[in-house]
């Protein structure tokens, strides 16, 4: 195995599509170090991008929005107290992932490329409307983080394609967003069913929705629907009752030993009702 | 298949040493170095015998390479005591008998060490989450949990 520490990302994809054989990119490494160990992946090529100047930053952008560097791991996300009060479902989501040490290490964008179904953090961008940049042989292009992961273990991105930094909305005044995952003990665990809820309001109307379910089909789901469900009223019962059952909707499970097909969509609208009220209150709390 | 070359400082120490890029920096610190305080209990990173601070973040080394070790700095149990005196957690982990294998203790004691540096004063919930991802099968975590608690508050009035 080659292992190299490229000084720019067009150095890496430069790397990556000349090099034969398996590449996988490195940046925390939680998930790639346990797949090389298990022989599941077994890398001609390592490109390890933490060397590349920005990887690490945090950046507010000019239109309130924010740059989260490749790099960034899920304890530096929950330290930066900034991000935590515009996105708060999405740090919660990311710090939700691993033990103390993972988080240490972890990253938003590791966890969008492992492609796991029950990735924490992939519900909440889906649901912040995150973007991803992606460089590659091709040029530059930016991406709905949806539109990464392609089923477990798979994504979207070509040969020599990297992600170079993830862009979260501006929040704006009145928004608020949460994510909850439901898993049979207290920590340490991999979902049974996530959901993330990002809304904006204007006082008890809500004018924006999005809602996205984790570990309930072979990727994330944006339930497109939340929107119609939810933009033009206020969280009533009724309204809750529908968003569930559109939750429960768009499931589309396996049966393992963590849940079953039935459990699961239950649980689904379960977190949907509980999610949104989360987002609404901190919607309207942002709102004073 | 030729070995990288890594400079790096452990226990505040600089240290070099050739290592095979798939090595894991507890490979090196176990075989190369002959830092055997970080135990292999999993090695996927769920365990925490591993735990080591690198650049003051606590991490499984495990989880990462020996090769990602280069300009950082990175502290092992090896270096908690000074000398023969022992730290406060690790007199407070004897008094407390918060051990008896010892496989666990010294990922424990690093993350315990790394928690106080950042929060002196931790409700015992936020001990137990933050060691959350150190598992011990012999304790039961209660003698663990007290022997930290009470080694912060020895070491606030301490300061």
């Amino acid at each position: 195995m080659h292992y190299h520490r490229p000084a720019t990302f067009e150095d890496a994809v430069a790397l990556a599509t000349g090099s034969e054989g398996v590449t996988r990119f490195l940046a925390g490494g939680t998930d790639v170090l346990v797949q090389m160990r298990a022989d599941i992946v077994t890398p001609d090529t390592l490109i390890d991008i933490k060397a590349i100047p920005g990887t690490h930053e945090i950046a507010r952008q000019e239109d309130g929005g924010w740059r989260i560097g490749v790099a960034v791991t899920g304890a530096e996300m929950r330290e930066h107290a900034e991000l935590g009060r515009d996105w708060p479902g999405l740090v919660e989501a990311m710090d939700l992932i691993g033990s103390t040490q993972v988080q240490g290490r972890a990253t938003l964008t590791g966890n969008l490329c492992n492609a796991s179904p029950a990735a924490d953090s992939v519900p909440a961008m889906i649901a912040a409307g995150v973007t991803a940049t992606i460089t590659g042989p091709g040029g530059t292009r930016t991406v709905p983080v949806e539109e990464i992961p392609a089923g477990p273990g798979k994504t979207t991105l070509a040969r020599g394609e990297i992600i170079t930094a993830l862009h979260v909305p501006p929040r704006g005044t009145e928004g608020g967003d949460a994510y909850l995952r439901f898993i049979p003990r207290t920590e340490m665990d991999i979902a049974v069913v996530g959901c993330g809820v990002n809304l904006t309001v204007e006082g008890d109307t809500i004018t924006h929705a999005r809602m996205a379910l984790g570990a309930v089909a072979p990727t994330a789901v944006l339930v497109h629907a939340a929107e119609d469900a939810l933009v033009g009223r206020t969280l009533d019962e009724d309204a809750l009752t529908a968003l569930a059952d559109l939750a429960e909707a768009s499931c589309n499970p396996i049966d393992d030993k963590r849940g079953t097909i039935k459990f699961r969509t239950h649980v689904a609208g379960v977190l949907a009702r509980r999610t949104a009220k989360i987002a609404f209150d901190r919607a309207k709390g942002a709102a004073k | 298949m030729s070995k990288l070359h890594v400079t790096t400082k452990i226990n505040g120490d600089e240290v070099e040493f050739l290592c095979d890029p798939r090595e894991t920096l507890l490979d090196v610190l176990r075989d190369r170095l002959g830092l055997t305080g970080a135990k292999e209990g999993c090695g996927t990173g769920d365990c925490g015998a591993c735990s080591v601070t690198v650049d003051g973040r606590l991490v499984c080394s495990c989880l990462m390479l020996g090769a990602e070790a280069e300009g950082k700095e990175i502290a092992t149990v090896e270096g908690i005591a000074e000398g023969e005196a022992l730290h406060p957690l690790q007199k407070k982990f004897i008094e407390y008998a918060a051990l008896q294998c010892g496989i666990c203790t010294p990922g424990i004691l690093v993350a315990a060490k790394n928690l106080l540096e950042k929060n002196p004063d931790p409700t015992e919930e936020q001990v137990r989450y933050w060691l959350a991802g150190n598992l011990c099968r012999c304790t039961g975590y209660d003698k663990i949990i007290r022997a930290v608690m009470d080694t912060a508050a020895e070491m606030r009035e301490a300061s």
